[in-house]
């Protein structure tokens, strides 16, 4: 069972509930929570686990060989990302622009570029007790995010039996690496606030699981602010609520010392044990099919 | 002509809602550009009319002619993104996966690949309730913000401030540490940063200062919510200091900032003197350092 | 000597251009010869990613001894530029060419 947590924006709790969730659902069986936010990974600064793999992730760049180069300028050419640059009897490539289409190197009249691999980040494997822990965290300067998530989903299900839930906190927003983070899950759990921008950030969301053919449910966080369009807009595009996270500026405080929140406020357990009861419904009906 | 741009690295921090209140105060003399793209949300304060938009291209996609393929398969055989796949026996460019690198096009024996420019959304000039223009964009579902497009909106921003004899605009920015953040950040004549006091804020505040100290852009920053972990926001004022970064305000975790938006509002419409005194001396240091 | 400013415009009195990959123009003035002439760089704003480099590319093929601008380069396109040996001057984003021509022979601007 995958389940992806996703949200149109940043700062709505996405990681606040993946690690919450996690942890509390790690209480009763095995569970994988994942971090594919690669460029901001948060979840690890609230969980404290023992490190039992790490490995560097890598990409295919191409990489200049000075004396079989004869400077025609085909890699410059070629290269439809400017990752390639000649200065006159010099080649320079961009690894972080390159995108691994492997055009320079094959188009080379003189085989002055082969693909070497090279590194973009780095993964970490932490468990405790029950609860294991994938971290991928993009190199700074690196722009691509798609090829580290697609790494780490190959990692977890080489790595890990596949009976567990697995929950993966997405990246924000409705591009690529959203698309890449939960194209593969059972279930995704939109999170979002009872406000305006909560409401327009929930809209592209839905629209884009719409688009994936997900099937979808949401979280309400902060829940007591704003006002009643989030429930209305779910009520008429028979989403789920599967749990509502009231607003608490305790919330706030134990999230911004980095601990984990249910274990201090009776409320947030309780939106967890709903949607917990969701989660175990949706395994049944999966075993079953 | 200044530009001022307000970034913040991590998402949910207020940057949005304080440049809004930071339109709001310019008023006229301000042009608002929304590089946010991902998560344009400031059209929702300051109520644009979407009067003009165009489409908006970036990056390319490639497309097969079928009338002059001869089903070779030399463009499926180069592709690493296994974006060419064969349907009903004809090759066929899956848009979601191809990354236009143009490999396809250059092997393809008899020139049956082009490439086209991608439409990945629209862009807007409205009339917003400040009585200014805001330049403000929609991307398409699976699209990505780009370098390009925050540039074009920019520059848009910057030809109407010149049309109409304003001498400033600011810049709601694109968040992380990315090829539009860098966008954001080009031309700049001051960066504002909005971060809160969390162990992630702090975090995130270092890594995109990096970038803007790369630029050597003067910097201020806006510490939100600061009551909220004192001994973070302690760590946050050291590092201001040590970077001489010039240290704006502190801003109280304070619902009012919701219940505006809640409203359709800025906050500097709803009725907290405490909180618009804040912000507004925070705009007025601002302004003088940019003088 | 040969000296690149980054331009809205294609004479003394344009405006410089802060930006460097999405510059607009160069302008190069010739000292030796006394010549004004000028590049179209508007191609770079094109580019979805990767512009710095492309124009650091282009810059290099025009020559200049020394590049006179507003911000300053990032990351990518500085690693170009500290390849070509040309010597980069900063802060003359809100001048004309005129006038940041004037600050660079006073030693006003800032070398990178």
């Amino acid at each position: 069972m995958k389940i992806a947590i996703a949200s149109g924006k940043g700062g709505t709790g996405k990681t606040t509930l993946s690690v919450n969730l996690a942890s509390f659902l790690a209480e009763q069986q095995e569970v994988v929570l994942v971090d594919l936010d690669v460029e901001e990974p948060n979840s690890g600064l609230f969980i404290h686990a023992d490190l039992i793999h790490e490995e560097d992730t890598f990409k295919m760049v191409p990489d200049w060989k000075e004396d079989h180069c004869t400077f025609c300028g085909e890699c410059q050419k070629v290269c439809n990302f400017h990752a390639v640059i000649q200065l006159g009897e010099m080649i320079m490539v961009f690894p972080e622009l390159c995108h691994a289409c492997y055009a320079c190197s094959e188009l080379c009249p003189t085989d002055a570029l082969p693909m070497i691999p090279k590194k973009m980040g780095k993964l970490k494997h932490l468990k405790n007790n029950r609860l294991h822990f994938i971290e991928s965290r993009l190199d700074i300067g690196e722009e691509q995010a798609v090829p580290l998530i697609k790494k780490t989903q190959k990692y977890i299900s080489e790595q890990l039996n596949g009976s567990f839930i697995e929950i993966y906190d997405s990246p924000p927003g409705t591009s690529c690496p959203v698309i890449e983070a939960t194209k593969d899950a059972d279930y995704v759990i939109l999170v979002t606030e009872p406000t305006p921008f909560g409401l327009h950030d929930l809209k592209l969301a839905a629209e884009t699981m719409k688009e994936l053919k997900k099937s979808v449910g949401v979280v309400i966080n902060r829940d007591g602010i704003g006002n009643d369009d989030v429930f209305q807009y779910c009520e008429n595009e028979q989403i789920p609520v599967l749990g509502k996270i009231p607003n608490d500026r305790r919330i706030a405080e134990i999230y911004s010392q980095g601990k984990l929140i249910y274990k201090e406020v009776p409320e947030f357990r309780l939106a967890l044990e709903k949607i917990t009861a969701h989660i175990t419904t949706l395994c049944e009906q999966q075993n079953h099919s | 002509m200044k530009e001022i741009v307000i970034i913040s690295g991590k998402g949910g921090t207020g940057k949005t809602s304080l440049t809004a209140a930071f339109a709001y105060l310019g008023g006229k003399d301000v042009i608002v550009a929304d590089c946010d793209v991902d998560a344009a949300d400031m059209h929702l304060l300051l109520q644009p009319d979407f009067a003009d938009s165009d489409d908006f291209y970036s990056g390319e996609m490639a497309v097969i002619d079928q009338l002059e393929c001869t089903q070779c398969g030399k463009c499926a055989d180069v592709c690493r993104f296994d974006a060419i796949p064969i349907i009903e026996g004809n090759y066929i460019v899956d848009p979601l996966n191809c990354e236009g690198c143009g490999y396809c096009a250059r092997v393809c024996p008899s020139d049956a690949i082009s490439n086209v420019d991608l439409n990945v959304g629209k862009w807007y000039v409205s009339d917003i309730k400040t009585g200014s223009i805001m330049v403000h964009a929609k991307l398409g579902i699976g699209a990505d913000n780009s370098g390009k497009l925050v540039a074009k909106v920019k520059m848009k921003a910057k030809e109407i401030a010149t049309e109409k004899h304003k001498e400033l605009v600011i810049v709601d920015g694109s968040p992380g540490i990315g090829c539009p953040v860098v966008s954001s950040l080009s031309g700049a004549s001051f960066v504002v940063l909005v971060t809160e006091p969390s162990v992630s804020g702090l975090h995130d505040l270092k890594r995109v200062y990096q970038l803007v100290n790369k630029f050597n852009i003067k910097a201020g920053c806006i510490i939100n919510k600061s009551d909220i972990n004192t001994e973070i926001s302690i760590q946050i004022e050291d590092f201001l200091q040590k970077e001489e970064i010039i240290h704006l305000t502190n801003l109280p975790y304070n619902e009012n900032f919701t219940k505006s938006m809640t409203l359709g509002q800025t906050i500097m419409e709803y009725p907290d003197h405490h909180l618009k005194d804040l912000i507004t001396k925070s705009w007025n240091t601002i302004l003088q350092h940019i003088n | 000597m040969k000296i690149a400013f980054t331009t809205k415009g294609t004479t003394w009195d344009a405006e410089m251009d802060p930006r460097f990959g999405r510059a607009v123009y160069f302008l190069i003035y010739d000292n030796d010869k006394d010549e004004l002439s000028h590049y179209d760089n508007s191609d770079a704003s094109n580019d979805a990613h990767g512009a710095g480099p492309k124009t650091s590319q282009k810059l290099f093929e025009l020559h200049p001894d020394v590049l006179i601008t507003g911000n300053g380069p990032g990351g990518n396109a500085a690693a170009v530029l500290e390849k070509t040996g040309i010597k980069i001057y900063v802060g003359a984003g809100n001048m004309t060419a005129k006038e940041a021509f004037e600050a660079y022979k006073n030693n006003r601007l800032k070398a990178i």
